[in-house]
């Protein structure tokens, strides 16, 4: 397309309204004024058309001319994704501190892929192979943990004529060429241009039967995630959303992980950036930044460019799932995405719904989320690929009646309510069991069973029927006082604490405790619910709930969160062989004294 | 881009609230700095808010009072608005604009840096691990502040949140390493009064030499509120990035700022979002929020602390509810504690200092920091519950555990948060409270510190269990 070159005719903050290029496109790239700030078509009118722009707009003047590009927003997708950090629009955050210095100024060009590294490239495919879109054509070892696959791109279906041999690589330059049906050849490098506000395209959608794994125990008792699946986690300030992402990015059993800091804090970012490099993937032992990618928009980055980086961080995460990879993405905040879309949406003068959103508030959520599941990718075979979405919500003041919570629990499944008060008193995660929910437990039912533990559904019914008495009890103690229950609910009351305090408490600090692999999680709910069974039954013979509490096991419950990943299984042989004989020597003491009403079978 | 224009504007078509509207303009930029001549032969500065179409919408920092349409003169000078720096700002005392109101001589310039500044690159930030020692228990013991982190006063009418700040810029250090220290002070709105405390609390204590004010009083027009905090944040970035030192920025009162925003806001006829205060409150207050930091391979530092009164103590007020999601924590003086009589009356529930996890423990402040804070908190919030039960049921009906907890929480509010507002205690000294305070319980009540930790702890004769 030849350049059209048109004028700047106002500016308000990130809205600039031009004129001049007729045949300007929706969702067009501009570059505007001297200074050729990155801009996008977001309205087309008769003779005018309104761009946000990508960067700061001070200084602009109407006047300045606005030259058309014709692309669409897009990502440059291949090998040296991953381990990299870019801005909302994918310009690499180190290059643009070695063009700019330690600020980051406007106007700034840089390339999203670096063109001149070569990589290893292994091909799979030969002369002669029929092929069509998504067909692996070869591999690169691009990291320790992850091995990129090359695929053919959209639009490219024919007979392989040329192939180059296993050697090193740019990603521009040509390593396959396709003759298709009317005789044309077509070039195939390993970059891909891919626009972000469009998903790319897939066979079709799969059922989710697998859990997302995170090591977090409230989460993956009560209210797992599935493979593909999306889920929101609201709260107020202070209440541990953004560390909670953070875990997940960490210990989440996805091959890939995308992170969105979307108009959030800088120190968080850096905290990332500092901290992953060190952390070891639990099951390769490689650092965790081999298979992260991290998008930092930071609150005080351009508006506009906020509003692009959610878009830009799913389309990389598609790229990742057509190669049939289990990729995470986690959005931090949703909330300040969707300001950024009412801060545009002011500007353009659109009538507002309610709290000043605009009225496709929720269909854009809609879309932003649907691009997460489980699907079968394109090209030859059954590959399976998967998008899990976790998305934080930061609700004005906590309330979520607000219109971004409401409008993003109408499409996810999973929903961590996060709790100020049990944030202010240092429960974390402060993630309220009672309120929270997944709608993923019965398909998720089939693979806990096989491998968790048989009985892991009941155990996990007990545990939630022990908390909601808990509640219920908690009510009647405020307004009478403890002395009034009997003993039996007493040591409900007990029970319950001991599976708030030794279970659901989990420190994202502790070296150890930070991560909980699945059968440690099984061990500890089974040792806290037998517990529980036990005291009830002694109780009901008529034990004295405070004699259960000076048994010595309480304190080894107390601390076996932090046994170790690889040996946990030993401290809890120890644990339930220790209770059961504290159990029975409790109840011979007891009947030895003739204190109990009935004689025990044991 | 300094086209230092020649041509002056007649050509005032509205004037609105703190707006001006000029017609026929030609070539004006967005954000460029406009002198305004009144009738009176006043010289008043504004900056443009939107332009296009021959016309210019400019924000006047002195309002609009005494401008007309016919004879109010206006020029466009080319040029954002700049601060001039050098390290000779210390020791000044300035308007909210930055124009000297102290008797020196004009503020001499080594640059003159624009006031919006740019924001920094995450990938140049250091992630701040020095503590600062305030000799504040409520704050170094359960809520450390550190170097680079922006950690606001949530406060409410009447409350000592003043005395609370100046206590914290006389005593704030780190421990064995005193060194290049400013303050810079932004007042936005507060009464003489208050300005005249800080102040003199300042002289007293000779910071004032390595301190610099800008003062933007309640007299004072409103509007240059706007250009205050970014003027202050100015000279900082120059003290902390040129100049290698470490610099605490006080900004005090956030309201009025965010209600200056809004009077432009609405006179703009903007779609407001809640409370009238406009939808990118989040942004702007994000632009000033995260000029702090540490920039690796920079030795200086700009650490934050934003005063804001919240209207009727209402932490969801959009003021501090957005202030709480941009900065690393928030303390928070409460009223309850204060009406106990209990100095400095900070409320260890809902104050939060997200960075001390990083800041605190061996090497830093004492090994057994992170735990005992964990214990701590956990024993006041179980005090503090049972505090409601006692109220219904009488504290008769309780168990001995409880009454334990119940006179803990008593306990730690006197001997704890409570403290001189001169009385300058160590990290030593407060940690060591903390396990005085502890010695209540039997260890294995301790759950949230570790055994060894424990023994620790009784061998140094500060945790004596009876």
């Amino acid at each position: 397309m030849t350049e059209v070159t048109g004028r700047i005719e106002s500016i308000a903050g990130p809205v600039v309204k031009c004129s001049g290029i007729p045949a300007v496109r929706m969702y067009e790239v501009v570059r505007v004024g001297n200074q050729q700030l990155i801009g996008e078509v977001i309205e087309v009118g008769d003779e005018e058309f309104t761009a946000q722009v990508y960067e700061e707009t001070s200084g602009l003047a109407p006047g300045e001319p606005v030259r058309s590009t014709g692309d669409s927003l897009s990502v440059e997708l291949g090998p040296g994704l991953l381990g990299s950090i870019y801005d909302g629009i994918q310009r690499p955050l180190p290059e643009l501190r070695k063009l700019s210095g330690d600020f980051i100024s406007r106007g700034l060009s840089v390339e999203g892929i670096n063109k001149e590294k070569k990589w290893e490239f292994n091909p799979s495919a030969k002369v002669g192979d029929k092929v069509q879109p998504g067909d692996i054509i070869g591999e690169v070892p691009e990291t320790g943990i992850i091995t990129s696959r090359i695929l053919i791109p959209l639009q490219v279906e024919g007979e392989i004529v040329e192939m180059v041999k296993k050697g090193e690589y740019t990603v521009i330059e040509t390593i396959c060429k396709v003759k298709d049906q009317h005789g044309d050849i077509h070039d195939v490098m390993m970059l891909q241009r891919t626009p972000v506000r469009v998903g790319r395209s897939f066979k079709e959608r799969v059922g989710m039967d697998t859990p997302l794994v995170t090591g977090q125990r409230v989460i993956d008792t009560f209210m797992p995630q599935a493979k593909g699946g999306t889920g929101a986690i609201p709260g107020g300030f202070g209440t541990g959303k953004t560390v909670t992402l953070h875990q997940f990015a960490k210990w989440a059993d996805a091959q890939v992980v995308v992170y969105v800091g979307c108009g959030e804090r800088g120190n968080e970012m850096t905290e990332a950036l500092e901290e992953w490099p060190h952390l070891k993937d639990p099951k390769t032992g490689r650092p965790l930044m081999e298979r992260t990618v991290l998008i930092a928009n930071t609150s005080n980055m351009p508006v506009a460019a906020r509003e692009a980086s959610i878009y830009t961080g799913v389309t990389m995460a598609e790229y990742f799932r057509d190669q049939g990879y289990d990729v995470a993405l986690m959005a931090d905040s949703t909330s300040r995405w969707a300001e950024a879309l009412r801060e545009i949406s002011g500007r353009l003068g659109q009538l507002p719904s309610e709290e000043g959103y605009p009225a496709y508030l929720g269909s854009r959520l809609a879309q932003f989320y649907e691009r997460g599941g489980r699907v079968k990718a394109l090209g030859s075979g059954d590959r399976l690929g998967s998008i899990t979405i976790c998305g934080a919500v930061s609700p004005p003041g906590g309330d979520f009646s607000e219109p971004v919570t409401q409008a993003t629990l109408r499409i996810v499944k999973v929903f961590w309510a996060l709790d100020k008060d049990l944030a202010a008193r240092r429960f974390f995660p402060a993630i309220n069991t009672l309120t929270s929910y997944s709608l993923y437990f019965t398909t998720l039912e089939k693979w806990q069973r096989a491998n968790m533990g048989e009985d892991w559904p009941e155990l996990v019914k007990e545990s939630l029927a022990l908390l909601q008495k808990d509640q219920e009890l908690r009510e009647i103690v405020q307004l009478v006082g403890p002395d009034a229950l009997p003993e039996s609910e007493r040591a409900v009351l007990e029970a319950a604490r001991m599976l708030k305090e030794d279970f659901l408490t989990q420190s994202a600090l502790h070296e150890i405790d930070t991560y909980c692999p699945m059968g440690k999680t099984y061990r500890m709910l089974k040792i806290i619910i037998n517990f529980a069974k036990k005291m009830a039954e002694v109780v009901q013979m008529g034990v004295q709930v405070r004699r259960i509490l000076e048994l010595s096991i309480l304190d080894n419950i107390a601390r076996m969160k932090l046994a170790p990943w690889d040996s946990y299984d030993e401290t809890m042989d120890t644990i339930e062989n220790k209770m059961d004989g504290e159990f029975q020597s409790l109840l011979q003491e007891m009947s030895e004294s003739g204190l109990l009403f009935k004689e025990t079978a044991q | 881009m300094s086209k230092e224009s020649s041509i002056v504007y007649r050509s005032v078509s509205d004037v609105s609230g703190p707006l001006l509207v000029v017609e026929n303009t030609h070539d004006v930029s967005y954000n460029e700095v406009v002198k305004i001549r009144s009738p009176a032969g006043e010289l008043l500065t504004g900056t443009v808010l939107e332009t296009g179409r021959g016309r210019a919408v400019i924000q006047v920092f002195e309002g609009t009072s005494g401008l007309d349409a016919e004879v109010t003169s206006v020029r466009f000078t080319g040029e954002t608005l700049k601060l001039p720096v050098s390290s000779e700002i210390l020791g000044r005392v300035l308007d909210g604009a930055g124009n000297p109101l102290d008797k020196g001589p004009p503020l001499t310039a080594e640059d003159h840096w624009d006031i919006y500044g740019s924001p920094i690159n995450p990938y140049a930030r250091q992630y701040p691990r020095q503590p600062i020692q305030t000799g504040v228990s409520a704050i170094d013991g359960l809520n450390t502040l550190v170097r680079g982190q922006k950690l606001p006063i949530f406060s409410g009418a009447g409350l000592p949140h003043n005395r609370l700040a100046a206590q914290i810029v006389r005593q704030a250090k780190i421990p064995g390493e005193e060194g290049d220290f400013a303050i810079v002070f932004a007042a936005m709105g507060i009464t003489a009064t208050e300005a005249q405390y800080f102040m003199q609390s300042f002289e007293e204590t000779g910071a004032l030499e390595h301190t610099t004010l800008f003062l933007n009083l309640a007299d004072d027009p409103a509007i240059e509120r706007i250009i205050t905090p970014r003027a202050a944040l100015t000279a900082a970035e120059y003290l902390a990035y040129t100049a290698d030192m470490h610099v605490l920025v006080i900004l005090t009162d956030m309201t009025n700022y965010a209600e200056a925003l809004r009077e432009i806001s609405a006179a703009r006829s903007e779609i407001p979002g809640r409370r009238g205060y406009p939808g990118y409150l989040y942004t702007d207050l994000s632009l000033i929020y995260e000029r702090a930091g540490r920039i690796d391979g920079r030795n200086g530092t700009i650490t934050q602390m934003p005063i804001l009164s919240m209207p009727q103590d209402d932490m969801t007020h959009p003021i501090p509810d957005l202030t709480g999601y941009i900065t690393e924590g928030q303390i928070i003086v409460g009223r309850g504690l204060h009406r106990r009589g209990i100095f400095p009356p900070i409320d260890p529930g809902p104050s939060l200092s997200r960075l001390m996890k990083e800041g605190i423990g061996e090497g830093m402040t004492r090994f057994d920091h992170k735990e005992i804070q964990a214990q701590l908190y956990y024993a006041y919030s179980e005090g503090r519950d049972l505090r409601d039960l006692v109220a219904v049921v009488g504290s008769e009906a309780l168990t001995d555990r409880d009454q334990k907890y119940l006179k803990f929480a008593d306990r730690f509010e006197a001997d704890f948060i409570n403290q001189g507002e001169f009385e300058d205690r160590s990290f030593e000294q407060t940690l060591d409270i903390g396990w005085n305070l502890l010695s209540d319980f039997p260890e294995r009540e301790l759950k949230r510190c570790d055994p060894e930790t424990i023994s620790w702890a009784r061998d140094k004769g500060v945790y004596k269990p009876s």
